[in-house]
């Protein structure tokens, strides 16, 4: 009959053909993921220009083998030229909210590969937590973990996630989220927040990174040296999200800065301040950075490369910011309706889906600066209890 | 899991408490992407270590607590749950036994102390507590049979040195009873299981507590239905409303009826078997849960045509059959013989005194195209009232599970269509639209009633939405104290479109936690902080 299988040429090998080599180095924005796949009777062939193209094509691959009621393994003659759209396809888990056992976050990269995705985002600290175990600052972990010997994510561990993910063609981008968003780092780094004010007197709260003096510079530039070295990645993400005011201007230290620098009553001045000083920080250790999209909203001087992360969602308003952050020049990545911690009752995943990145009013250059996009499953209310079915 | 619940707590409690000073956390007042829900900041994990109180520990609430800050110490490789002198139940009853184990290693299991260093006890200063004493009161403990509507779980709990007792008039309080106490024994920062004086007097605020699970939208292994009870005894839920088959898929396995489930399952591996069905009744006997199983008729049946020839309606385009069904046919006598038989089976092989009839959804479109349906309304004069006829189908499917002297649950629109029903049927309230009318009616027409309306648990949102359903108040509607009284309970409900084994746990508990204490403690213990604070100590320990 026409489907049976022809029996009398099993397919014995898939041949895999890589041009360029490249097997011990780490994926990067620039990678190159395409391959071409080609079944036929006498032989099953697979070429990418590259061992990520590789990995793309053997999941594939592996999506098209099927068992029949008899249990034998058969495969289709096949065709396939592939390549994808958007470089940067990535996937946000925040270990702070909720620490996650490293188990979780490899099964995670499993599921990422079988599905193409090649950024992890690792939200790793923030208010909540600290379980980065930094070997310049052991105190951070040691006083800002939830438990510092339990739910700490050691050197080694960090080395774990990053070649399990390499070998799966995943790029890990760390995320040490500042100004704000990082009281956890408190109480291993004794000076390093605002002390918040009520009237003349510290009312013992403290806010975010206090940009006024000389030494969280240097305590952030010590922490990025290390964090440039752990990291091999070419991007880090800095945050600069969410940067809450009050505090600042509680503070009478402050307050005498704002009026010496002639910024008036603008705080985002301040804030620009220090974001453009950690951005050359970072630079100098010759990292790429990527920030959330309020650092480019408040007009901070930014280099040209930088990646904008476009994430707040209000009724499609994060079309125009797309719209913005390109027509200005700057590459973005979008994540706004792609909040899959967001749950909702039904099928949800259709809206997702629906969304088409590059639906703003611009030129095709404009478009071709869109990197790609990233889900992002914040931690709030989810831990390893509940992950893995939240998040596929 | 269940442990040491201060553990974590205290640990990091201890750090942070002495180094970050306790206070409301400042930059967190905009969730990333989230706008903010909750309108005060929860409190931080260091203040609830600060001040916890041995309450702390509890879920649901009991109705009354007494604690004192005196505590005992308790040994694992000494202390010992066993029957108190003048108890109606001894060693012969294995429902207690097999709680005495199991609540054992809840409170122990995990531990690896069980047997050993002996430090001598002058070291410490707490008095050991060598024992728990269960005393059943009632001549008659119950332990070999199965729980019911009217059982008592009332338990009165006396934790001092050196014997703690509980008293309880039925066996199934003392499982309530011994739940409640391994909440209590917490372990200390050095390991040591303490368990504070205390005084207990409980029982619930309604006897109907229910959680239901659908195997018919998507099949669910034992495994997860077993783990589920666990779970439900935790939270002293009392009923299991086993919402076993559906349209979608029929995994009930008929012994008169072989054919529903072999044509009718989702896959031939995909059933419950006698045994399995059996293994679910006792594992829920033997945590004083009842299970109730649905047969809903006559919509929600697609799967049942599968393999019951001639029993669904033929749906007609003109003088055509089109090829698909409708309900249950309620013209055919036929289709009242089936039910004659299937009821039968489904009465002896279901222990508990209910069954659930479903009756709710009916589409009557099918019918109305079904030239012999058309028919036989014009004969019954029911003109083109089609409830009429659903409630002429319902009422002679509760004469037949009457007559198998079982009693009978209905969705609401049986009695919304005006169906003559039983004086002790039972009707469940489910559309969410104006539910407390819909009890006012219900309960006005002397009907006992169940309230599932706000708890739809399939109906996931973003955040803590735990909190809307402890907010209800099932007894919020006009009517007199006596029909309040109709009010036997409620049921959070889970069903399955969008639920299998692999998110079933996270996706129910801990939010049903939240019902269930709404429906076991008093109609006063509505405060959210006091709440968060025992719910978050109960969430870790089910873990």
């Amino acid at each position: 009959a026409e489907n049976e299988p022809s029996w009398e040429t099993p397919c014995s090998e898939l041949l895999v053909y890589v041009s360029t080599p490249g097997c011990d180095g780490f994926p990067s924005l620039d990678s190159k993921e395409s391959y071409k796949l080609s079944v036929s009777k006498g032989s099953m062939l697979l070429s990418a220009e590259t061992v990520w193209g590789a990995l793309r094509g053997l999941e594939t691959f592996s999506q098209l083998v099927g068992r029949d009621e008899n249990g034998t393994y058969y495969i289709n003659e096949t065709e396939i030229v592939d390549f994808p759209r958007f470089p940067h396809r990535g996937l946000l888990l925040d270990t702070s909210r909720h620490y996650l056992p490293l188990r979780a976050i490899l099964e995670t990269l499993d599921v990422m590969a079988y599905n193409k995705f090649n950024v992890f985002h690792w939200h790793i600290v923030d208010d909540p937590s600290f379980p980065y175990e930094s070997s310049t600052f052991p105190e951070l972990s040691r006083r800002g973990a939830f438990n510092a010997m339990t739910h700490v994510y050691t050197a080694s561990d960090v080395r774990t996630v990053i070649e399990y993910a390499r070998l799966r063609g995943i790029r890990v981008i760390a995320e040490f989220d500042t100004p704000g968003h990082t009281l956890s780092w408190g109480p291993g780094a004794p000076g390093l927040l605002t002390p918040c004010y009520v009237g003349k007197a510290p009312s013992g709260v403290y806010g975010p990174i206090n940009p006024i003096v000389n030494s969280s510079y240097q305590f952030v530039t010590s922490l990025f040296r290390e964090v440039s070295s752990v990291f091999p990645d070419f991007f880090l993400h800095l945050g600069g999200d969410e940067v809450d005011f009050t505090c600042w201007k509680s503070n009478p230290e402050i307050r005498a800065f704002m009026k010496e620098m002639g910024f008036g009553d603008d705080y985002k001045k301040l804030e620009s301040f220090y974001i453009q000083r950690l951005l050359h920080i970072v630079s100098s250790l010759g990292k790429g950075y990527i920030v959330w999209q309020e650092v480019f909203d408040n007009d901070v001087k930014l280099r040209p490369d930088t990646i904008i992360h476009v994430w707040k969602e209000n009724s499609m308003q994060y079309l125009n910011e797309m719209a913005n952050v390109t027509r200005a020049g700057y590459r973005a990545l979008l994540s706004a309706p792609w909040y899959l911690n967001r749950i909702s009752y039904g099928q949800d995943w259709i809206a997702a889906y629906k969304v088409e990145p590059l639906n703003f009013a611009g030129s095709p250059e404009q478009k071709a600066l869109v990197m790609g996009g990233e889900a992002c499953m914040w931690g709030e209310y989810v831990d390893v209890t509940n992950l893995t079915p939240r998040l596929w | 899991s269940r442990r040491t619940m201060g553990r974590a707590m205290g640990l990091a409690g201890l750090l942070l408490g002495l180094v970050v000073v306790p206070a409301v956390l400042v930059s967190t007042s905009l969730r990333h992407g989230a706008p903010r829900t909750e309108a005060e900041p929860e409190p931080s994990s260091w203040e609830l270590a600060a001040d916890a109180v041995p309450e702390d520990s509890l879920w649901p609430l009991p109705q009354w607590v007494r604690t004192y800050p005196r505590q005992l110490q308790l040994a694992p490789s000494r202390f010992q749950l066993v029957h108190g002198a003048g108890s109606s139940a001894g060693p012969g009853c294995g429902l207690l036994q097999d709680a005495f184990r199991r609540y054992y290693e809840y409170m122990f299991g995990h531990s690896r102390r069980r047997t050993w260093s002996r430090r001598p006890l002058a070291a410490r200063a707490e008095p050991e507590l060598f024992q728990l004493q269960v005393v059943i009161e009632a001549g008659d403990p119950g332990c070999d049979r199965h729980p019911q509507l009217t059982s008592s779980e009332a338990y009165h709990l006396t934790v001092t040195e050196p014997v703690a007792i509980l008293k309880a008039y039925e066996v199934w309080g003392a499982l309530r009873g011994l739940e409640t106490f391994s909440q209590l024994v917490h372990e200390d920062d050095y390991g040591s299981f303490l368990v504070n004086e205390s005084e207990i007097n409980d029982f619930p605020r309604f006897a109907h507590r229910g959680v239901l699970l659908d195997t018919s939208r998507h099949y669910l292994p034992l495994k997860s239905i077993l783990t589920n009870l666990d779970a439900m005894a935790f939270n002293k839920f009392n009923v299991l409303h086993w919402h076993i088959v559906d349209d979608q898929s029929f995994p009930y396995q008929s012994i008169y009826f072989p054919e529903l489930s072999d044509k009718g399952a989702y896959s031939s591996n995909l059933i419950y078997t006698p045994t399995d069905v059996r293994l679910v009744i006792e594992y829920a006997r033997l945590r004083g849960i009842r299970v109730i199983p649905e047969f809903d008729t006559p919509g929600h049946t697609q799967s049942w045509g599968k393999g019951q020839k001639d029993l669904l309606t033929p749906c007609y385009n003109g003088r055509q059959p089109t090829g698909t069904f409708g309900p249950v046919n309620p013209v055919w006598n036929t289709t009242y013989d089936f039910m004659t038989k299937f009821f039968k089976e489904i009465s002896s092989v279901f222990p508990d005194e209910f069954i659930h009839l479903g009756g709710d959804e009916v589409d009557f479109s099918c019918w109305k195209s079904n030239p012999e349906v058309k028919e036989f309304m014009k004969k019954q004069g029911f003109g083109i009232d089609y409830a009429k006829l659903e409630s002429y189908y319902v009422q002679n499917i509760l004469d037949i599970v009457s007559s198998y002297n079982k009693g009978q649950i209905v969705w609401q629109e049986v009695f919304d269509h005006k169906a003559q029903l039983k004086p002790d049927t039972v009707v469940q309230v489910w559309m969410a639209n104006n539910y407390a009318h819909e009890l006012s009616s219900v309960t006005g027409a002397g009907f006992t009633t169940i309230l599932s309306a706000p708890w739809y648990l399939d109906y996931i949102s973003y955040g803590q939405d735990w909190k809307k359903y402890y907010s209800v108040e099932p007894l919020k509607f006009l009517g007199s104290e006596k029909q309040k009284k109709l009010v036997i309970g409620g049921e959070a409900c889970l069903w399955g479109e969008f639920v299998d084994a692999t998110n079933l746990t996270p996706r129910l508990w801990p939010r049903a936690s939240a019902v269930g204490e709404r429906l076991w403690s008093s109609s006063n213990v509505t405060n959210l902080q006091d709440a968060y604070k025992r719910l978050t100590h109960h969430r870790c320990r089910m873990l």
